[in-house]
This record gives structure tokens, sequence and C-alpha cells, in this order.
């Protein structure tokens, strides 16, 4: 599997680190409800299909990227800086 | 026996290798399996499940029977297949699977036991008694089955891995991969043009046939010697692609050349485009008996007269239905090898040639004992019977389609071919060519290759003259579909997992109709074999046997790797120390030099102990350490703990996002002691936190979490506060630094830093740059043993010379150097946490440390962590425990109980964490988690450990018990 980084080009997947879904760049405001809290931090959705989800190019340049995939066809859509995504 | 003639073997090279002690020679350019059939070897393995005695069977990689050891020792290679096994002088093969030789095995008598080995035979057989399974069967099985053995040494192979891209992938280089590469590279391509075999040309070299007027063996070797002179081609014979994986990445194994050091590399190639010429095999038909050695596949035996000038025997029937008959007959004629009969099923063919011939015969029986003597078939309704000591036989190729579904696609049937073609798109960037897509004639190959060489340079944008086409053959490939003859013996459709046609019948009768069931009820097309030989004929015979017609039933999942990979090479460099390689401190050499026994932290090595003339107990030494800490000094190394450098206008918003407490508060030159949650309200790490300047940091990890920390603070910062302007750097690399501990630890230092070193100005918690040496080095008063105590770091560059020193201050006043079992006594004497106690499911309300989460500021973790459940009083709290019964040990992992409760999980009421003996209590102290422990200081508690059968009464005390005041510290 290989992944577009914005900054680095196309690597192999072994350099990066997974983190799960994109639903991490919402995190609640201070003060937001149980649900709130209960939805960012435990609940994902398992889509077949298009996700989006974060990988940290760890042995790379450091960045956190949102990367959108294809879970069926394993397809890579595009990746853009987590900084970007989240601003 | 060897032919005259010139082939593609060097005749002037012979070649001694042995197989089973057995001398013999052959020549440069030979395959061990060709060289044993030129010494007319006929059995060289005995069968899987029934030690049949087997010949060998194809001249390819698909090879089901020829499997055998390479060599003696660590190098020793199991399932060598005798037909990709270059010859080398000097080699030493052993049959496998037999005892004790393949021509006399003992375990031959399961041939006899074979109506009672059917389909299923293990799961009907083995049921009861249960107790049986593990002791018995299970040893029996694991004895008998399986084929050849590793040595059981360390592996003294050496393999590579390595990472090649290119704009083209090519994968084999027959008549069609040869086109595919040249017509990509004329147009500018970066090509990787991947053969399995030695040489180039695939078919061209097997068959007498003529490309461009020239032998096609000739006229691969001068498109070799083309592609060799582009820049912008690699060539990689001996190289099997083995795996297609998502975004153009393929797997691969190149073996090299016998007699170097290396025995290969696997490689991962990423590739833009792909083609796909693997070419196809030839498919047997399953008859009684099909599995005698002399039995051979058509295409395979006109290999080893063509290239190798090599024939299994000196009478040979032929049994095909399609033209590979007369092609193999015309071969062997012009060979001067004698023709017995040729057999066709087709009954409209028509012949030729002079040998005997009979229109629409079907081959149903072979005759002989270890090796073929005769050949039975049916023609006009009669049997008829002739003698041979080689059958040639064809039912057809099959398209190698593997790797266009290792994604997951199912390749398509097509009725014509009576083959599966592959899927249009089934990986993406992967077009087809050749004899792979059901291209059989030669000419077709070579048209399809250039078509597709040209199709993936456009994809590419890339432009370039088209490269001629050569002339060659182009027959027309007719074909009559024919799987199995019916006859009474068994009938071999896996040769290599010994499945029988009355195995897969058996098992559509027993209702494993689904392809996939049926593979895993009988084993067919298991384990290496992927399907190569048998999958068609196989599925063939179950559609028979279900009503259903082939395409309906379908094929099974075929999956990486299409040849076997040995797990040293897909492994290569990741043996011993490479699999987990070393990170040493400065102070590693000198430590070493004073005896320390190191323990792995991470991938850090640290010091246990320094042992002292006379000290025969690390206990002995752990002791002496600690008392000489807590009445003089001692020296620890603690590099190994992460710091991570904070820089920027919004350094100290930034920290008090990361930890619970308010770092913004921090005065500079002070330290402060910090907590980490994750986001869930559980701790993530601990640590210090030093201000440097107004807008720089340097905080530290623990040596485990570094890694974690550092990502969990980018993820902090790019993710949730891009808005902060802070930047920060591990700096854990770049500095030795080295805690001084103890009562006379500012005397030392005072020494060392030809400074003031009182609490006026370096109070509990100070820090700031000093010099030593004309090195400005940074000095943090902080305390991890309870003791006065300073860690100074100077650049790594400087930290073994400054450890020296500090070791000889220390040893002038009765201290000296201390490990990590001392550093631990003291901190469990002093209750400080470790990751032993914030192992990821303690909150800060747990640990006792609820009091460290600000209210005045947003932090990570701040929200989950108030959650009710994590501030419930009846969760497990942090607490000290002392023996008071006559037994007196503490194991760290045991429960704690109620005295007098029942020992079950109901009421289980908390678990030891850490455990050491203290010498200056002078007895064990555990730290652990109790529930509702902070209001029962003082109470009993029974620890319980059923590994060691232990159980203790101890006492609930409050973590800290040593110096609970913390008078020494800030002395």
């Amino acid at each position: 599997m290989r992944l577009p980084c914005p900054i680095c080009g196309e690597r192999d997947r072994r350099e990066f680190y997974y983190a799960g879904h994109a639903v991490a760049l919402e995190r609640p405001q201070e003060g937001a409800g149980a649900e709130a809290w209960d939805y960012y931090v435990h609940n994902r959705d398992n889509p077949c299909g298009e996700t989006r989800d974060l990988w940290f190019h760890e042995s790379g340049c450091g960045a956190w990227i949102v990367v959108t995939r294809d879970t069926a066809s394993h397809a890579v859509l595009g990746a853009v800086l987590a900084e970007e995504a989240a601003r | 026996m060897r032919l005259d003639g010139d082939g593609l073997i060097d005749r002037t090279r012979r070649l001694a290798f042995t197989f089973d002690g057995r001398k013999h020679l052959g020549f440069e350019g030979d395959t061990l399996a060709s060289a044993l059939i030129g010494a007319g070897v006929k059995v060289v393995a005995r069968s899987f499940k029934y030690h049949r005695p087997r010949g060998i069977f194809t001249a390819g990689s698909e090879e089901p029977n020829a499997l055998v050891t390479l060599g003696r020792g660590p190098g020793q290679e199991p399932n060598a297949r005798a037909t990709t096994v270059e010859l080398q002088e000097g080699l030493a093969a052993y049959g496998q699977n037999a005892w004790p030789s393949v021509e006399f095995d003992l375990m031959a008598v399961n041939d006899l036991l074979s109506p009672f080995l059917g389909a299923g035979f293990y799961y009907k057989t083995f049921m009861w008694p249960k107790a049986f399974w593990e002791k018995l069967y299970e040893p029996v099985i694991r004895q008998a089955a399986g084929l050849g053995a590793l040595s059981r040494e360390a592996s003294t192979e050496r393999w590579e891995r390595a990472f090649a891209h290119c704009d083209v992938l090519v994968i084999g280089a027959g008549p069609a991969g040869l086109m595919a590469a040249w017509t990509a590279a004329e147009a500018g391509a970066d090509v990787i043009l991947a053969e399995e075999d030695t040489r180039l040309g695939g078919r061209l070299n097997a068959e007498v046939e003529e490309v461009d007027g020239q032998a096609g063996s000739a006229w691969a070797e001068a498109m070799q010697a083309r592609l060799r002179t582009m820049e912008n081609v690699r060539v990689m014979t001996r190289t099997a692609v083995v795996g297609a994986y998502d975004q153009g990445t393929f797997g691969a194994l190149e073996r090299l050349e016998p007699g170097r050091a290396l025995k290969g590399c696997f490689w991962r190639i990423v590739a833009k485009r792909a083609v796909l010429a693997a070419g196809a095999i030839e498919r047997p038909v399953a008859f009684s008996n099909n599995d005698r050695p002399g039995v051979i596949m058509a295409g395979a035996l006109r290999a080893y007269i063509n290239r190798w000038r090599v024939c299994p025997g000196n009478r040979v029937a032929v049994f095909a239905n399609s033209d590979a008959g007369h092609q193999t007959v015309r071969d062997l004629l012009a060979a001067g090898v004698h023709v017995s009969a040729l057999i066709d099923a087709r009954a409209d063919a028509a012949c030729d040639l002079d040998v005997p011939f009979y229109a629409g015969g079907q081959v149903c029986d072979s005759g002989g004992r270890k090796a073929l003597e005769s050949v039975s078939f049916l023609h006009r309704d009669r049997i008829e019977t002739v003698q041979a000591d080689v059958l040639a036989m064809s039912g057809g190729w099959n398209p190698s389609v593997h790797l266009s579904c290792h994604m997951g696609a199912r390749p398509v049937w097509d009725e014509g071919l009576a083959a599966f073609v592959p899927r249009e798109g089934a990986v993406p960037g992967m077009r087809y060519a050749g004899a792979a897509m059901g291209m059989f004639s030669t000419r077709e190959c070579l048209e399809s290759g250039a078509a597709a060489g040209k199709a993936v340079v456009d994809d590419l944008g890339l432009n370039g003259a088209e490269v001629p086409v050569p002339k060659a053959e182009d027959g027309v490939y007719q074909i009559k579909p024919l799987w199995h003859v019916p006859g009474k013996g068994r009938a071999w459709l896996d040769f290599q997992n010994d499945v029988t046609v009355k195995d897969v019948t058996l098992a559509a009768q027993e209702n494993f109709t689904s392809v996939e069931h049926m593979k895993r009820y009988t084993t067919q097309g298991m384990a290496p074999d992927q399907g190569k030989n048998s999958n068609v004929a196989a599925l063939a015979v179950l559609a028979d046997a279900t009503g259903r017609g082939i395409a309906e039933t379908g094929t099974t999942t075929f999956r990486p790797p299409y040849v076997p990979v040995p797990i040293a090479a897909m492994g290569a460099g990741a043996q011993g120390k490479g699999f987990s390689p070393e990170r040493f401190t400065t102070s590693h050499d000198a430590s070493i030099g004073r005896g320390a026994p190191m323990i792995e932290a991470g991938l850090w090595y640290r010091p246990s102990y320094f042992p002292k003339a006379g000290e025969t107990h690390w206990r002995q030494s752990c002791d002496r350490e600690v008392r000489m800490v807590r009445d003089h000094v001692g020296i620890c190394d603690v590099s190994t703990l992460g710091k991570i450098d904070v820089q920027g206008p919004d350094a100290a918003a930034f920290l008090d996002f990361l930890y619970t407490n308010m770092m913004s508060a921090l005065k500079v030159g002070r330290v402060r002691y910090g907590l980490m949650l994750r986001e869930d309200g559980h701790v993530m790490d601990d640590g210090t936190c030093a201000r440097l300047g107004e807008r720089h940091f340097l905080v530290t990890t623990t040596t485990a979490a570094a890694g974690q920390v550092m990502r969990h603070m980018e993820f902090a910062h790019q993710v949730l506060r891009p808005d902060l302007d802070v930047r920060f750097a591990s700096v854990t690399e770049q500095w030795a630094q080295f805690a001084v501990a103890g009562p006379m630890s500012r005397a030392l230092l005072e020494d060392v830093l030809k400074q003031d070193l009182a609490n006026g100005d370096w109070p509990f918690m100070a820090c700031g740059d000093v010099r030593t040496k004309g090195v400005t080095a940074r000095l943090f008063r902080i305390s991890f043993s309870g003791e006065l105590a300073y860690e100074i770091a100077v650049p790594a560059r400087h930290g073994a010379a400054l450890f020296d020193q500090l070791v000889a201050k220390a040893e002038a006043m009765e201290g000296g150097p201390y490990g990590m079992e001392a550093l631990n006594v003291m901190r469990i004497e002093k209750g400080f946490i470790t990751h032993a106690e914030i192992h990821g499911r303690t909150t800060a309300f747990d640990i006792g440390m609820q009091g460290m989460m600000s209210d005045r500021k947003d932090f990570i973790g701040k929200a989950m962590a108030a959650r009710p459940g994590l501030m419930d009083e009846d969760r497990a709290q942090f607490v000290a425990l002392k023996p008071v019964g006559t037994v007196k040990e503490l194991i760290a992992g045991a429960h704690l109980f109620a005295p007098g409760a029942e020992v079950v999980s109901e009421n289980d009421e908390g678990y030891i964490t850490s455990v050491a003996f203290s010498p200056m209590l002078g007895h064990v102290i555990g730290l652990g988690f109790l529930e509702r422990g902070r209001a029962r200081i003082g109470e009993h508690v029974r620890m319980v450990e059923h590994l060691k059968g232990s159980a203790t009464l101890c006492e609930v005390v409050a973590p800290g018990g040593f110096d609970p005041e913390g008078g020494r510290m800030r002395g």
C-alpha cells in the first residue's frame, strides 16, 4: 500500500502510523455534552466505500495527514495535511 | 538419458553432483531435474500422503512431485523444486518424505491403506476419544505428514530486502513479455522485466520454432542483449513476481546464481503500470495411475528434449487433446526417440507422422512397478496396450492468471479455450499479454505483447515509435476439453497433495459442493501448489459431480505467493540484533567496564547494578547502592528518558493543553512535575517540564513512552491546535543526562561546576544553565530517589567524559554509580509511579493526583476524566502494602482479597504492580491498586498468587513510607 504524503510524495505504508477515522479532527468544544465526547472518543463508522482517516508520517516528515480512500477497492483517493484540514 | 545435439547446455563444462548420496554428472545450464533425467534417475520423490513413487512431472516452478532437500546443516533447504534448481558443481540433493529412501520407502504401506485414507480421513478418524488428540494423534500425524524438514539449526543463509521503482513492470519474459518490455522501453519508460527462469525466452527456449527467421531461443538471446544495453531497462532473471498488492506494489523473489554468498533478495517493486505476461501452465488429464514415474507433461518433455537434450526414456507414448501431441511427436522423432503411440482424444484429428496413431483414443491406465512400463487406452470401444517407459500428456493449457486475482478478482471462464482467463481491470494498472491471457500461438504472443507495451506507455503519456513485430509461427489452438478418463483405479488431480478424482466426488457426495469447501475437505490446490496443476481439472470434476458448469462452479481464491518464499528472504536483516537494534547511552562502555549486567528498556540498554568484589547476588549490590545513595552520593545515567524541546510564543499555551496542570504559570528557571492524559481520561505519561526561557521549555517523558508522547504532541499541535505558534523537536539523543543523588550531591557538583548551589539560588525544582570545563550544561534540581539530587545534562559528545568525572568524584566521597535496580527500589520507597502503575487503565484519580487537574483551562482528557465512573470512590486506588504475617513475600501481578474472603474473581479487590525489598525500612514494599484504598490505610488484605501458590497477609499503608515529609529531597 502506498500513501501520498503531501510533503514527501508517495511512500510505502510502513513509514506511517495509523490512527483511525478523521473524526478525531472534530474535537468538541470545552463544555460539550457527554454524548458529543462519547461520539468523538469512541464511536466509529465502518464504511464500505469512501472513508477519511488519519495517518502519521512517523518515519518520514512527521506530518499528520488525512487520507481519503476506498475501503472496498483499496483505492487511495488523496491526502491533505491534517493541519490544513483542521483549520 | 542424454541425447545428442546442442540444446542450451554447455557440454564443455561438466558438473558433478549427488542425489541421495549417489554421484552423477550434468552440464552447465542443466537444472537438477534435467540432470537427473540425463542420469536416468526415475524415482525422485514420494508423494505426500500415500508415499507413492514419483518422477519429474514438469519443467517449471509448478512442479508438484520433484521436491528435494538441498544440502545438509544450517543452510539445508527443504522442498526445493528440482525443476528450478540450477545445477552446480558439488550440489548435494536428497529425496524427502521417505524412509529409508525414495527408492524403498516403508511409509509406502499408506498406499495399501488408501481405501481408508480418502478425503476427510482425518476429520472422520481422529474424532475420539478426545483426550487422544493432543497426546497421540497430533504428534503422530505431524511426524508422518509434511515433506522436507529444516535442520533445526540457526540458518546461516544471507538474504536481502529491497525496494525498486519503475514505470512499467513486465512479469515474464517469453515472447509476449519481451515485446512488451521492448515496446515500453523504446518509448522511454523506465522498465523492469522480471523473469523466473535463468534466461529470457519462456517457451521459445523449449520449442523448435522460428522467430524473425532464426531459432526462437536465439531471437530471445538477441532481445536480451538489446534490452541490456538500454539504460532505462532492468532485466531481472531468476526473479519470480510472487504477489500483486495495493497501489502498484508487487512482491518479487530474486534468487542469485548458486555459489554466491548472498542467496537472493526479496523485492518490493512499485510500478506505475504492469504487464502480466506470465505464460500458461499445461494441465494433466486424470486417468488411473496417472502418477506413475515416467508420466510427464508433454510441454515439459519438449523442453527437456530441446533445451537440455535429455529424455526420461526411449519408448514414448503421447496422449493429448490438442495439436500438442503432434508437436511433441515431431520433436521426439527429430531427436531420434522411438514413439510407440500418438493417442489423440479428438476423434476428427488427422496425422501425417510416421507413428501408430489413435484418433479419439483416451489413455485409461498405466502399468509398471516403480516406473512406467506400459500404457493402456480406450480406442474404438477396445482397450489396447502399448509398451512405453514415458507417457507425455497434455490436457490443454491454463493461463497463469494468479497475479490478476491477488486483489480479489475472479478469472473469467473462456469456453473456446476451456480455460480461465484474467478479468479486465482486476488489478489497477495491469494489462495482460500472451499466453497469460489465452494467446497461445507465438505470433499472437508477440503481437499482444507489443500491444500491451504500447497501451501502458499510452497510459503513461509517453510517445515512442512502434517496434516491428517479428514473424513467427501462427497455429490455431483447437482443443477438446478432457478432464477425466473413467476407470477403476485412482486417478490423480492434485499430485502434490495426493488428491484423486474419487476424493473430489466424495466431497461432493458429502455435500462439500462449494469449491472452497471441496478444497479444504480434500486439500486440493492447497499449499505451494495454489492450484497451478490441478485447479481447473478438479473444478471440472466437481462441476460434473454437482451437475453445474465450470463457470458456475468458479475457482478457489488464488493467494500470494505465486512460488514459495523463504521466511528468511522476507525477514532479511531482521535476525538477531537486526530484529531489535540496540541503543546505547554515552556511559555504556563505562558501565560494561564495571561489569554491570544490562537490562533492556525498549531498545535502550541500561545497567541493572554495578557489582563489587565479593557480591554474589544482585540484591547485595542493589541494597548497597541504595544505602550508598541515601548515605553518600550516587550517579545514574538517565539519558534514556525522552527529552522534547518546545519553543515558540505559544509554547506555554500548548503545554497547558497537553498537561493537566498549569505550565504557563511556571516561572523561568523552574521545573514542574506534569501529568498527560489521553483524550479518554486515562493517564498516558508523566514527566517533568522545565522552563528554560519565556518561550522555551524542555519536557521529559518516560523512557518507554518517548515515541508515543512525541506522536501525541504532533497530533495535538497539527490536528487539534494548529492555531498555536509553537515548534518542538526530540532531543533525547542530543543530550546525555545524569542523576547525581544523595546528601553529598551538592558538594560533589559544587566541586565539578566550581559554583555555589545553595538553596537560595538553587532550591528544589530549580533549573538553569551551568558551565563545566568550557561546556554549557543544564542543571535540574529534581529527584526520583527522594534524596537531595540533581540531574545534569551535557551535549551527548561530552557524556562519557562527564560520567567518568562524576563517578570518580563520587567514589572519592564513598559514593559511586547505581543502576536500575537501586533506582527502582528508591522510587518504590518513595511511592513514585512508573508505567507499572500508569499502565493505561488508571486515571489521575486512581493515582491520587486528581488535584493536578486544573479547572482553569481545557486540556486533553479533561472532559472524559470527569466522567462519574472515573472519579468513583469505589475504584481501585493507589496504595502501598507491607507484609505483616509470617510470610514476607510480595509478588507483582498478584491480586488482593479481604482476609477470609473466598479467592474468586467476584471478591477481587485489587492487584500489586511493583515490589521491592527496602533496605532502609527493612521489609518488602508493594505498590498497587486497592478498591477504596485511600480510606483503608491500616486495614489488612490478603495477597494471593496462584502461579507460585503464594498467599501473604499485608497491611495497607500510604505510599512513600520513606521520609514521608520529603525533608531530604528539599534539604
